[in-house]
């Protein structure tokens, strides 16, 4: 079974890059300007994103249905091509890269991918073992390195090693995303992008596997991109959040701050949704709710937005203050209008 | 307006892999008229398999093996197929997590909603198009003549489920069962699907049985929770109350996990080991195990549903214990 020194002529010998980021404070990932066209005929799906995403940092981006999550994870993955704007991994213009470049790009390992429906992204008949190790098989690993790595990539995401010999239907829900997980983490990527990874799991799994997430960055200095649409999961352990919305990122900064003061309206129309066990929102729903006075064009929330005016017609420019970043032409004036009532302190 | 409940479950058990194992393990449960129940619990703790199994809908290889689910004096547990179309559908409606998954992809959707409605109810085929739309415009659906005619691809996931209230709600049941009906919904059209409910519930008298992993969820919705772990029930009482005192510490684990609401916490907790396996025989508390309060007993012997006040059940051995509190908070 051994793959012979053949393997060790392949185009990229060093089948696992680790994390020698040694480039100081340069970002992992770097997304600017980044535009994206798709269908036929060609619509923007996103427009003006921009993103950095250091080593060892999570990231969340947050957003509904169709506001182009996917799209930005697919994008840095090198799997669709920008109309617009570029992608930087680690140093290397991702956007730039075609073919056979691309492909090398990709079996270097240093962006993997975790997808949302475990069950659905591992093939059934195979072994957990040769689904953890099929990326380092391509790539050219020797087989007995192979079984050590995807022994330890196991063990690393809590997974008893013995596992490898069972196929996905044997395992748990919380298992399969485990080996999802394992699967990404094998090459030892510099970034890891995880799409929806805990939203078919229940309360109890689903914060084991961000711990999980959470230590690796620790202990492996991963960047971590996390796209959910469940605010409660991401606010335990993303350092920023980004808030996309039809395309456009409106929001940015500590996730911390962002959802607990919210400055774009839609990110507070989000947090005030979400349900909650304890706390009271900042702003109230209704108000947020309350139908858009503004028209369309310009500001993409302008068309469901309470607090639009004339002004809105325009696409207000992203502005930064601090760490905090919002796209929006009526920053400090709307959060008054529609803040809850606070009892007398 | 009787006393009676609407449902009364007693007793459930529900086997499956062909009889070999207990997934449901004697369920006992009220939901009054009027009233909004949540079944709470982990995936695999046997709370949709008692909502199926009191719609008659349970999966080949699942069968209830013992108990009665009583809906307004009629056990439908072993009501046959004839029996089981005369309320489901007209007087217990039910809604799932999938709403694409339920329609006919290749046919507009107010069809299938007018079809429920002319073989349910008998309605002509022009009155049933009337109802429909109205209904549609019920469900708080924009422009509900136009999407009358749109087919299921057409809408997003929250306009399908509402579609899918509509479907369930169209012959004015007096009963709604909803499984995990807004988890795959956005976090705004989940609160807004949530509020249809309560407002349907408010408007029609509805009875809600509510099913879902999320204690936020529940706690929108529901006046009764209903904590199931490994088939059985821990713990039930009014929202508010289980909320602010959980007596079981399955409930106080729960809890603990939800971090909706709280955006400055920076560690997550998690329930350590494992769910049993559905139909594991254990002998004492099934979810000692886990438990970081159990003691000697809990491993021992079977522990008993007690009621602890008015409304309130719980099954732990250490439920009274006022230090229990104080050691749940510490962990």
């Amino acid at each position: 079974m051994s793959t012979g020194v053949k393997g060790g002529t392949g185009r990229d010998p060093n089948g696992g890059v680790g994390p020698d980021l040694n480039g100081g404070d340069a970002p992992l990932l770097r997304v600017r300007g980044l535009g994206v066209r798709l269908g036929s005929p060609a619509v923007p799906v996103l427009e003006e994103v921009d993103l950095t995403v250091r080593a060892g940092e999570i990231v969340g981006i947050v957003g509904e249905t169709g506001s182009g999550k996917t799209t930005l994870a697919r994008t840095v993955m090198g799997l669709l091509t920008p109309a617009a704007g570029s992608v930087e991994v680690d140093g290397v213009a991702v956007s730039g890269l075609r073919g056979a470049a691309l492909r090398a790009h990709r079996r270097t390992g240093k962006v993997r991918f975790v997808f949302q429906d475990p069950l659905r992204s591992l093939d059934p008949d195979h072994t957990v073992g040769a689904i953890v190790g099929e990326g380092l098989a391509i790539a050219g690993v020797p087989a007995a390195e192979r079984a050590r790595r995807v022994r330890h990539a196991l063990e690393l995401v809590g997974l008893d090693p013995a596992l490898a010999a069972r196929r996905p239907a044997q395992l748990s829900g919380g298992q399969r995303q485990r080996v999802s997980i394992a699967r990404a983490i094998v090459s030892e990527p510099a970034l890891l992008i995880c799409d929806e990874p805990v939203s078919a799991l229940d309360a109890s799994n689903r914060n084991h596997i961000l711990r999980l997430l959470d230590e690796l960055r620790e202990r492996l200095g991963t960047g971590v991109v996390v796209i959910s649409h469940d605010l409660g999961s991401l606010a335990g352990i993303a350092d920023r959040v980004a808030v996309l919305y039809r395309g456009r990122i409106v929001e940015e900064g500590p996730i911390s701050e962002v959802f607990d003061d919210p400055r774009h309206p839609y990110t507070a129309l989000l947090v005030a949704s979400a349900p909650r066990v304890r706390g009271t929102p900042r702003h109230d729903l209704a108000r947020l709710r309350a139908p858009s006075t503004g028209g369309t064009g310009g500001c993409v929330f302008a068309h469901r937005c309470p607090f639009a005016t004339g002004a809105c017609a325009a696409v207000p420019p992203p502005v930064t203050r601090g760490e905090r970043t919002v796209a929006c032409h009526h920053t400090g004036t709307w959060s008054e209008a529609a803040r809850v009532p606070v009892p007398a302190e | 307006m009787s006393a009676e409940p609407l449902l009364s479950v007693r007793d459930l058990r529900v086997t499956v892999s062909g009889g070999r194992a207990e997934a449901v393990r004697g369920v006992s449960f009220d939901v009054a008229r009027g009233e909004s129940v949540g079944l709470v619990g982990e995936s695999g703790s046997g709370k949709t398999l008692t909502c199926r199994a009191v719609l008659g809908v349970l999966a080949p290889g699942c069968a209830v093996s013992g108990g009665s689910a009583e809906f307004d004096g009629l056990d439908l547990v072993g009501l046959d197929r004839r029996g089981l179309l005369g309320v489901r559908g007209r007087r217990i409606g039910a809604v799932f997590q999938d709403p694409a998954s339920y329609l006919n992809p290749s046919l507009p959707v107010g069809g299938q909603l007018a079809e429920v409605l002319r073989v349910k109810l008998g309605l002509a085929r022009r009155e049933a198009r009337d109802r429909s739309v109205e209904l549609l415009a019920a469900m708080g659906l924009r422009d509900p003549g136009r999407v009358y005619g749109q087919y299921p691809h057409e809408l997003s996931g929250g306009m399908l489920q509402r579609v899918l209230i509509a479907i369930a709600v169209s012959c004015d049941p007096e009963l709604l069962i909803a499984d995990e009906a807004t988890t795959a919904l956005d976090v705004t059209v989940q609160a807004e699907v949530l509020e249809l409910l309560a407002r349907l519930r408010a408007e029609r008298g509805l009875s809600i049985l509510f099913v879902s992993h999320d204690l936020a969820v529940i706690s929108r919705l529901c006046d009764r929770i209903v904590v199931f772990y490994g088939g059985e029930i821990v713990e039930s009482g009014p929202t508010g109350q289980v909320l602010a005192h959980p007596a079981h510490p399955y409930t106080e684990a729960l809890l603990r996990v939800a971090s909706e609401g709280d955006w400055t916490r920076r560690s997550l907790e998690v329930i350590p080991g494992q769910p049993p396996a559905a139909g594991a025989e254990i002998a004492g508390c099934r979810f000692a195990d886990r438990c970081a309060v159990a003691v000697g007993r809990c491993h021992s012997a079977r522990v008993p549903l007690t009621a602890t006040a008015p409304g309130r059940e719980v099954r732990c051995v250490r439920a009274e214990e006022p230090a229990l509190a104080v050691a749940g908070a510490a962990l």
